[in-house]
């Protein structure tokens, strides 16, 4: 059996004295996608997060392609991974944020290849080529010297999704990709994102678009109150719902 | 709206009476303003000449401002050397202060206990003591250590050691004491600058992988720029004119060579709108190296950038031309 992309067990996480994540179990097989759901507050994007180590997970196990997240386990000890070795897990992970965080002073194309001229040491020739490959991969071909200001959200959330690609991660995340968005441009980004699983790419995504992930996603779970409630296969998952939270959830965003 | 077909519409823009009355008063202002300027007084001597055996007699009258004098020494070597002494003062001690300054907000931002301390103390001591008092003392440090020494403490071992009557010339405890205070107002500026820049742009570089020297250097400074500038542009022409502060420790400065000349001439005025008129000059070059850099920096903030003051006077020419020719109608909308 091959190892899951990323497995979490019993994972917690408390900001002081609110408990955001409860002891979260959690598996997503590479080459899948699978979307987190749940109100606001519930700890989708914490969970998400914690993945990529930009929160730091109180206790439990996760791991993301068999390694543990934060840590290196040698002789029965845990040892804290210094900055660099963080820097060098994430950049093999890429995320997509709610508010596209694009690099706001610089155009396009510096967007996308500056990650892998700094980061993975590659020459400019080549990140270019690559940032021009992509661009035309989430229709933005023309638009390489305009600074995010100029572009749409739908756009900019494309360059976005552009710029994690171009460190070719294994895994991608994306933080409610559409949520910023104006109802009429929400369309454009999830057709990329259904581009990449169709592509292969393994994906966790935080999302409100039901539609979406009961189309794309291979296991849907719910979270609530820092707990997965419910789990599984998005058809059986969010059409016939067998918790109350659920239920009730489900009838506020259908 | 009515639709008028191709009609056209006569538009009325909205008349500013206020701001007519206002222009003519401030014209009335300039007016006495350069008459005042170019005014001439007497100066109580009476000249007096004998043409054809008839003695004529006048009041001798004197640019009221000295223009002559001004003019005069304007150019003097004097002035030229003080002039040159205050710009690489300014030069040298910003560029402490801003490097220090930069390094200074870094630390306090720091996760780090010990190096925010440490920038909490620097900025709080700097700031809470004069810099004339500063002056003075980095100007007397000799005589509280005449040997500064590097080497493990507490030993006798030394590495390297510095003579402070020698080393502590008046010019370098200028730069010296006038860079460090400005490192303690730079580092507030900076600061300010970096908790500007949106916790997403430092989230999304972490995200691509970038350590956080990079984020630093790559996403958040250039970003801070932008923020930082305009003070730090408004801290260089301040420093200009606090580089004055020298001559207290015997360095000859551009107000210094002005005082100089003016303690053996007495043209106490004078010689003040000389250095003043040099100050002014420096300041506007000043202000219009910062323009371009702001603009410089703006990019990605704004969708179009501000025009430079050479499109502004082209468009307002534009403009002004465009009322004497046969104001074109406005379509209206359909």
């Amino acid at each position: 059996m091959t190892t899951p992309m990323v497995s979490a067990k019993g994972v917690t996480k408390s900001y002081g004295a609110v408990d955001v994540l409860r002891g979260v179990d959690l598996e997503v097989a590479r080459g899948e996608v699978t979307c987190l759901i749940g109100p606001s507050g519930s700890g989708k994007s914490t969970l998400l997060r914690c993945i990529n180590h930009l929160e730091k997970h109180d206790a439990g196990e996760l791991r993301v392609d068999g390694e543990l997240v934060g840590y290196e386990a040698r002789g029965g000890k845990l040892y804290e991974r210094n900055d660099k070795q963080i820097c060098s897990e994430r950049a093999q992970i890429g995320m997509v944020f709610q508010r596209f965080n694009l690099f706001a002073h610089m155009n396009v194309l510096d967007n996308i290849t500056v990650g892998q001229i700094k980061v993975k040491g590659l020459s400019e020739d080549v990140a270019v080529d690559k940032a021009r490959a992509l661009l035309e991969r989430v229709g933005l071909s023309g638009k390489e010297a305009n600074y995010p200001s100029q572009l749409s959200g739908g756009q900019q959330q494309r360059v976005a999704i552009a710029r994690a690609l171009a460190m070719e991660p294994k895994l991608m995340l994306f933080d409610e990709p559409t949520s910023a968005l104006d109802p009429e441009l929400v369309g454009e980004v999830l057709d990329v994102m259904k581009d990449l699983a169709r592509s292969g790419m393994t994906m966790v995504v935080v999302t409100h678009e039901m539609n979406f992930a009961r189309e794309v996603a291979n296991s849907v779970y719910f979270l609530d109150q820092g707990v997965i409630e419910e789990s599984g296969d998005p058809a059986k998952v969010l059409s016939s719902p067998s918790s109350d939270r659920l239920k009730l959830f489900l009838s506020k965003v259908l | 709206m009515t639709t008028n077909g191709d009609t056209a519409v006569q538009v009325v823009p909205v008349r500013h009476f206020g701001r007519w009355i206002a222009s003519f008063f401030a014209v009335i202002v300039v007016a006495m303003l350069i008459h005042t300027l170019l005014s001439k007084i007497p100066n109580g001597q009476v000249a007096c000449h004998t043409v054809n055996a008839v003695r004529t007699c006048h009041n001798v009258v004197n640019w009221r401002f000295s223009w002559n004098v001004v003019f005069h020494y304007f150019t003097v070597s004097e002035i030229i050397h003080g002039l040159g002494l205050t710009l690489l003062l300014t030069v040298i001690s910003m560029t402490i202060g801003i490097t220090l300054g930069v390094a200074i907000a870094i630390m306090r931002i720091s996760e780090s206990r010990l190096l925010s301390s440490t920038a909490w103390s620097y900025t709080w001591f700097f700031r809470g003591t004069p810099v004339y008092v500063q002056l003075i003392f980095w100007f007397n440090i000799a005589a509280i250590f005449p040997l500064i020494t590097l080497g493990i403490p507490f030993t006798h071992i030394t590495f390297f050691h510095l003579n402070s009557v020698t080393f502590f010339t008046p010019f370098t405890a200028g730069v010296i004491g006038l860079g460090l205070n400005e490192g303690a107002y730079m580092s507030e500026i900076a600061r300010a600058g970096l908790i500007a820049v949106d916790e997403g742009q430092i989230e999304a570089a972490s995200s691509i992988g970038m350590t956080k020297s990079q984020t630093l250097r790559l996403v958040v400074l250039p970003q801070a720029m932008r923020v930082i500038i305009p003070p730090t542009g408004n801290e260089v022409i301040s420093m200009l004119k606090t580089t004055s502060l020298v001559s207290s420790i015997g360095v000859v400065d551009l107000l210094g060579a002005a005082q100089n000349i003016y303690s053996a001439t007495y043209q106490v005025v004078p010689m003040l709108i000389v250095a003043s008129l040099w100050y002014l000059a420096v300041t506007t070059i000043l202000s219009i190296g910062q323009f371009y850099l702001e603009r410089y920096y703006a990019k990605g903030a704004l969708r179009t950038p501000p025009p430079t003051p050479i499109q502004r006077i082209r468009s307002d020419v534009r403009g002004i031309t465009s009322k004497f020719r046969t104001p074109r109608p406005a379509k209206e909308s359909r």
